[in-house]
């Protein structure tokens, strides 16, 4: 019946789409068509972690990548807001065709070694609680605690990072301490410091007017 | 289990052909009267000065990072809300485990309060 | 053959059943709205389209339809019309996964009243919530206005926040129930707490409050809705991400909005105040489906204040400013909701040790 063949028919429209979504971010020169072919392929690649039972994987692949990475690089090409003039016209540059050759060959190295890692015939299928939140979570805090413990100093870096490059000329360079910003909140609540200090600041100002 | 997906996807089908077909309807029974002020970009009257293409504010990109590592943190808070009850007799231990990862995100988070990103003035 | 259309017929019909009443719901809340507002306001209302203007929706349907579709000159056509669809689509896929309704017996079958009884539950309507942002980003870029482009950037950055808020503010919810799935959450939630005299029904709101009081922030930033209705500030962005546009397409956009808050209620209900769960039924002695039949009633009364909260809220409280809000979001309500997953996983864990 349809049953049978649905998972196959929706595994190579997946798998299309995903393929094709990814070949439409390489070639078209519209940023946010870009964007938009890469949230295609994305949501492809989530929907078939659905069809492979890992649904953990799959919602948390539609909630981190196309609800927010892809955000991200929505935010940033409105940010820049290019013009066609300055995105300049697309070119085959021997660095691309470099690249391509590069991408092909990793393609080439790894694609026996996934097949012969493929399990083709699961023994028995998964069990019913198999990509289930709860079963991830066993793992996650069992087995792979460290590494999932280490990934907090990975998106604290992350964070500092995008704050730095951000927000470089913004800030004085301080080291941050508790007391700093405890002193700083001090300062801020109270009401008997707070007019000296505005007096002071406008009677600076007043000082370099003149 | 997969049949729990099932009429998510009929679902999906009915929706993106309601919503089709919403669009297709107005366009064919609506009248067509174009005229060069009405297609021309609203700007409260006066005729458009410049492009609406200008660049925005860094303060967008910092909220999207922002929630993109939060957001991360925020996955891994499910599948550990969801064993918690179930291993309820080493809750201490769950408990330090999340309490550590979340700690390290917290600096982080005092970090980016500090440095005035939070700030939109 | 048989097996197979006994099987998904059921299916088909609920998916069409519901389908139809969100919709008629949705039309009806643009008149509830109205309505209420103006009374509120010590107006009538619309008054004139059949007794007490209760065609009012139908009315202002056909008006949409048979408005003219503008598409300025200046849009990028796909995108510009594309939008209002891909903010519709996940809109229409979020509801689905939550029970209005214990289960029917007909002719010796079980119909779960639920569309989808999906075991990710809370986390699929994450996951589609989050799509519905590229609706806003796609109609405020495509549209080539300055209003609509602000409009649309301040929306998703709104929306991003607040829904890492909505998110965080469920996990104390998760960890009480220990489960995702909504009917599961729902079963959990039936049942009293005898406290002497007093008997109190297992709802969430009881162990969950300052988690209740975040997701209700939240879900009003998420739908929004005023007082956090900034995307669509007229007094600052004329209309925000949908400025250019106009009949069906716009209100394609309020659809969205409207189908939003009505999830938002039933999720506020499912999760807080025990779903279709009413106490004191049981002592009733119903049979299995009027009880249920009941159930549902009891589920759209209470999702329906919810839905009245929306409006009464929007004539209560002004709009903020914002960097109020986003200061709101960041400040205010995830380091409260972080407290309160701490907070909640502590005291299970005291509760199971100490008593």
């Amino acid at each position: 019946m349809i049953f049978a063949v649905l998972p196959d028919i929706l595994f190579y429209l997946f798998a299309l789409l995903a393929v094709g979504g990814a070949l439409s971010v390489l070639t078209r020169r519209n940023p946010m068509t870009c964007a938009a072919s890469l949230v295609v392929s994305v949501l492809s690649v989530a929907l078939l972690y659905f069809l492979l039972s890992a649904h953990f994987v799959g919602v948390a692949q539609m909630i981190v990548y196309a609800g927010a990475i892809v955000v991200l690089f929505i935010f940033v090409i409105m940010l820049l807001n290019l013009t066609d003039r300055e995105l300049g016209r697309g070119r085959m540059t021997l660095f691309k065709i470099f690249g391509a050759f590069l991408a092909l060959s990793v393609l080439a190295i790894l694609a026996p070694g996934m097949r012969s890692m493929v399990e083709l015939e699961p023994s028995g299928g998964p069990g019913p609680a198999y990509g289930g939140t709860a079963e991830v979570g066993r793992l996650l805090f069992g087995e792979y605690l460290l590494p999932f413990e280490l990934t907090s100093i990975l998106i604290l870096a992350a964070m500092v990072a995008g704050v730095v490059l951000a927000k470089r000329d913004l800030t004085p360079k301080r080291l941050f301490s508790l007391i700093d910003w405890l002193l700083a909140l001090a300062d801020r609540l109270s009401i008997l410091r707070s007019p000296q200090k505005r007096e002071r600041k406008q009677g600076g100002a007043g000082g370099e007017a003149e | 289990m997969r049949s729990q997906y099932i009429p998510v996807l009929i679902q999906l089908a009915l929706a993106a052909g309601f919503a089709g077909s919403l669009l297709v309807l107005t366009h064919l029974f609506g009248p067509s009267r174009p005229a060069a002020a009405k297609l021309s970009p609203f700007e409260c009257g006066v005729d458009p000065v410049d492009q609406a293409h200008h660049r925005f504010s860094v303060k967008f990109y910092l909220v999207a990072m922002l929630f993109i590592l939060f957001d991360i943190e925020a996955i891994f808070f499910y599948p550990w809300a969801l064993i918690f009850k179930g291993a309820i007799s080493s809750g201490l231990f769950l408990l330090i485990e999340m309490g550590t990862f979340a700690l390290v995100l917290l600096a982080g988070f005092f970090y980016i309060w500090r440095k005035g990103v939070l700030e939109w003035a | 053959m048989m097996a197979w259309a006994m099987e998904w017929v059921p299916v088909l019909i609920k998916i069409l059943v519901a389908f139809f009443v969100v919709l008629t719901l949705t039309a009806y809340l643009t008149l509830a709205e109205r309505k209420f507002s103006a009374y509120m306001q010590d107006r009538c209302g619309p008054n004139r389209t059949g007794p007490f203007g209760l065609l009012q929706p139908l009315a202002d349907g056909i008006k949409f339809i048979f408005k003219e579709d503008v598409i300025p000159t200046e849009v990028h056509r796909t995108y510009y019309v594309l939008a209002p669809a891909l903010l519709l689509v996940p809109a229409l896929l979020g509801y689905i996964v939550i029970p209005f309704g214990d289960t029917l017996i007909v002719a010796g079958r079980t119909i779960p009243l639920q569309i989808a009884d999906v075991d990710l539950g809370i986390l699929y309507i994450f996951a589609i919530a989050g799509l519905s942002v590229y609706g806003l980003f796609m109609a405020g870029w495509a549209s080539n206005n300055k209003y609509s482009l602000l409009g649309g950037l301040r929306s998703s950055a709104q929306m991003v926040s607040y829904e890492l808020t909505l998110g965080l503010s469920l996990v104390g919810a998760l960890l009480v129930f220990g489960t995702s799935n909504l009917r599961d959450i729902v079963h959990l939630q039936t049942g009293h707490w005898d406290l002497g005299p007093l008997s109190i029904p297992k709802w969430g709101i009881f162990l969950q409050p300052l988690g209740f009081l975040l997701f209700l922030v939240s879900a009003f930033a998420e739908s929004n809705r005023l007082p956090f209705d900034l995307p669509e500030a007229e007094n600052e962005l004329v209309g925000g991400y949908h400025t250019e546009y106009g009949s069906m397409k716009f209100a394609m956009f309020f659809m969205g909005e409207y189908i939003g808050m009505i999830t938002m209620s039933a999720l506020a209900t499912t999760f807080f105040f025990g779903g279709w769960h009413v106490p004191g039924l049981a002592a009733l002695n119903l049979s299995h489906n009027a009880a249920a039949l009941a159930g549902v009633a009891a589920f759209c009364l209470k999702t329906g204040f919810f839905l009245f909260l929306f409006i009464w809220v929007r004539w209560t409280l002004p709009r903020f400013r914002y960097d109020q809000l986003m200061s709101l979001s960041w400040k205010g309500v995830f380091p409260a909701a972080m407290l309160n997953v701490f907070l909640t996983g502590f005291c299970l864990y005291a509760f199971h040790r100490f008593m």
